[in-house]
């Protein structure tokens, strides 16, 4: 065995587990807030993420069209897409919760799931179509920001790109800004009383309705912002790119504790490591038999086991209703 | 009365088909026929004889004026079978299984292995296996998919509705990526390349005896008949389970678990029973629609296969028997036969060039294929159904507590 190699490679294993968790954490945080307050997996959230990615590369291609991509700031350029993405996003997940799940609320647990994949499904071929006709491709490249790829060398076999140090940076805000809006804000007082008991707090003056709506927003906005910095760290995305992620942020939402936001953010930042060193390790530690195609299976064994054996998730305390 | 109007329909349709053979319209009038067989009220044995005279005779001659019809019906039929066993899980148990094509992709999967030269990579060499050991396989495929289907259950069942979903769905997942990279170390699926020849059951009769007919054809007639012997069997299974203490105590669950448990029915056991039985008819299922196929891989078994077969449930109306076979046949057909007719048709619209209201047709984009937009219709499907119609198109004749609160 490799050690010098194994150790070698370690620090930048490590980094790029913080990005990807970072980015799980986000999209995290929007399984977890729609499922705290109403104990729903809102499965079309990853759909909810690539349209952030979507709208992220259609201004930026259209910037690069007008010749304006070189002549404004990249900081500009990033505060836009990331705006732009955002805004988008939150938009639709109130659309979608509006349309597909509000008439559905008080019904037995799986018809809105079962429309919450509708959702999904449907999304997926709708950005397939509106990008076909407007653009007639649907597999889209993000144009790279020149300053955003310059990396910096630590060591011989670490270095680190400016883009990685944007993602971490904005996403640590973003959690920030939403942790303070939770805990310190009446807003945030409200969604937490929605999602302890929607009839108190019905009867306490809270309009539930509209609370659950914001908490659409919030999540999709973070999803939508998720997507954002997923395109601009992996450049290359299609309709179909939000499944697997999705499918990982809500393992990592179950993970840290579903309904827990604390718990969101561990999970993602956890998952990501496990992930990345999953898909370095294991290919050196068995001598190449498993190679990283095998990083998915690992997630999803990581949500089978804690399912089974930790259902309330790492730090989760929130366990209501019949488990 | 109606026997002579539905005699009357299938006539004309079987008549529309084979004067028009490529027509789709033609071919969709005599599916209707069948389903207003179907509803029509009239005596069962006639009903019963007009079915056999519809799907024993009519169809397979539409198939020899035009082959890709009866590809099309055999497909239906394996749908309708697949529907039918998830049918059980989720309709009659209500455990939402997402990765049900897992079940399905273990049947097809071990007959491609052992019916094909993919073997030898194992043990060395003797593979294919005769092609006679088929039929054995049918059983091997159901007791494998249905052990597979109960240690997957094991664990999962105590689980709540919603992770039990996420977790079947995960399950999916890990036997697609086991099927796209089990090449090495050992080469056992052949990765996403596939595995292909897949040996064919042996034909009852010697093909000589039948010189005028093409062997394609005759397996394709023998293919389709095969099916519908299984399609027969799995009803039949479906009807016997639904009505005995088993399927009352599915049902008992689906509704109030606390309460079932109460009245005494062991919950764990009756749902993996549920999980098995479903998963051991995709396993059958899987087995024939390898061997029809000769050539599988792992894109056969993606996500969007569990959502589609979920989708006909759905759509047909989950825990009633004909519902499923409805939804898998109109879902089927919807994919098979309309979307691909409009491909062709804006297809030719594009080449034609023509220009309507100052757009140039050729100018449409070229990545715009509706064939390629199963997910809107199933998507679609979903939601829709879910707001207007939870409990499908012919819902079950028991009450629902489930779908419809009171």
């Amino acid at each position: 065995m490799d050690y010098p190699l194994l150790l070698g490679i370690f620090p930048q294993v490590l980094l790029d587990g913080l990005i990807l968790g970072f980015m799980y954490a986000l999209v995290a945080l929007g399984y977890t807030m729609v499922y705290g307050v109403l104990e729903f997996i809102n499965f079309a959230h990853s759909e909810i993420f690539v349209t952030g990615a979507f709208v992220g590369v259609e201004i930026l291609l259209s910037l690069q069209h007008a010749g304006l991509l070189d002549r404004v700031s990249p900081v500009l350029v990033l505060l836009l897409i990331l705006g732009a993405g955002m805004t988008v996003s939150g938009l639709l997940a109130v659309a979608v919760e509006r349309i597909a799940y509000r008439p559905l609320r008080g019904a037995p647990r799986l018809i809105p799931l079962i429309s919450a994949i509708g959702v999904s499904f449907f999304l997926q071929d709708l950005i397939r179509l509106v990008e076909s006709v407007w653009r007639n491709a649907f597999n889209l490249v993000y144009p790279g920001l020149e300053p955003l790829n310059r990396r910096f060398e630590l060591t011989a076999t670490v270095d680190v790109s400016v883009k990685a140090l944007v993602v971490i940076a904005a996403s640590l805000l973003m959690l920030l800004a939403l942790h303070l809006l939770v805990n310190k804000t009446r807003l945030g007082t409200a969604i937490r009383a929605v999602a302890e008991d929607q009839a108190t707090a019905s009867l306490m003056g809270i309009n539930v309705d509209r609370m659950i709506s914001i908490t659409f927003l919030i999540g999709g906005a973070m999803g939508g912002a998720a997507g954002v910095l997923f395109g601009v760290q992996y450049s290359l995305i299609n309709p179909y790119t939000g499944f697997t992620p999705g499918l990982k942020a809500f393992t990592a939402a179950v993970l840290g504790g579903i309904g827990n936001i604390p718990g969101a953010m561990t999970g993602g930042l956890v998952l990501g490591l496990l992930e990345a060193f999953a898909a370095s390790y294991l290919s050196l530690l068995t001598g190449g038999a498993f190679g990283a195609e095998y990083k998915d299976i690992f997630a999803f064994s990581v949500l089978i086991l804690i399912l089974i054996f930790r259902p309330q998730g790492l730090l989760g305390e929130v366990v209501r209703g019949r488990a | 009365m109606h026997a002579v109007g539905v005699l009357a329909l299938l006539a004309a349709s079987g008549y529309a088909v084979s004067v028009f053979p490529h027509s789709i319209l033609a071919f969709l009038l005599f599916q209707a026929s069948i389903l207003a067989l179907y509803l029509a009220p009239m005596r069962r044995w006639l009903k019963v004889a007009l079915a056999v005279l519809a799907l024993g005779v009519l169809m397979p001659a539409i198939g020899t004026v035009n082959g890709y019809y009866l590809e099309v019906a055999t497909q239906v039929g394996i749908f309708v079978a697949l529907a039918l066993g998830l049918n059980i899980v989720v309709g009659l148990a209500g455990l939402l299984d997402l990765g049900y094509v897992a079940f399905f992709a273990v049947g097809a999967y071990l007959w491609a292995i052992f019916g094909s030269p993919q073997a030898n990579q194992i043990f060395g060499g003797g593979f294919p296996l005769a092609p006679g050991w088929f039929f054995v396989f049918l059983l091997v495929g159901l007791a494998v998919a249905a052990l597979t289907g109960v240690l997957l259950g094991l664990p999962v069942l105590r689980l709540r509705g919603d992770y039990l979903a996420i977790v079947t769905l995960g399950f999916g997942e890990v036997v697609r990526v086991l099927a796209n990279n089990l090449d090495k170390p050992i080469n056992l699926t052949n990765g996403p390349k596939g595995i292909t020849p897949i040996s064919r059951p042996p034909l009852p009769f010697d093909p000589a005896r039948l010189p005028g007919v093409s062997l394609g054809l005759l397996y394709s007639l023998y293919f389709y008949f095969l099916v519908l012997l299984v399609l027969f069997v799995v009803i039949a299974v479906n009807q016997r389970l639904a009505d005995s203490h088993i399927g009352r105590a599915w049902e008992a669950i689906r509704e109030d678990e606390t309460a079932a448990q109460a009245m005494g029915v062991p919950l764990v056991r009756t749902k993996l029973l549920a999980f098995a039985c479903g998963a051991s008819f995709a396993g059958v299922i899987g087995v024939l629609f390898a061997a029809k196929q000769v050539f599988i891989n792992p894109e056969s078994f993606t996500f969007l296969e569990s959502i589609g077969v979920l989708a006909m449930v759905i759509l047909g109306g989950m825990g009633s028997i004909p519902g499923p076979a409805l939804g898998a046949t109109i879902v089927t057909v919807l994919n098979l036969q309309v979307l691909k007719g409009l491909s062709l048709w804006l297809n030719d619209l594009r080449n034609s060039g023509t220009i309507v209201f100052g757009y140039n047709l050729a100018d449409l984009p070229t990545q715009l294929e509706p064939a390629k937009y199963e997910r809107m219709v199933f998507g679609l499907i979903l939601v829709l159904m879910m707001i207007f119609r939870p409990e499908g198109i012919l819902p079950a004749r028991r009450r629902r507590r489930v779908l419809v609160d009171d």
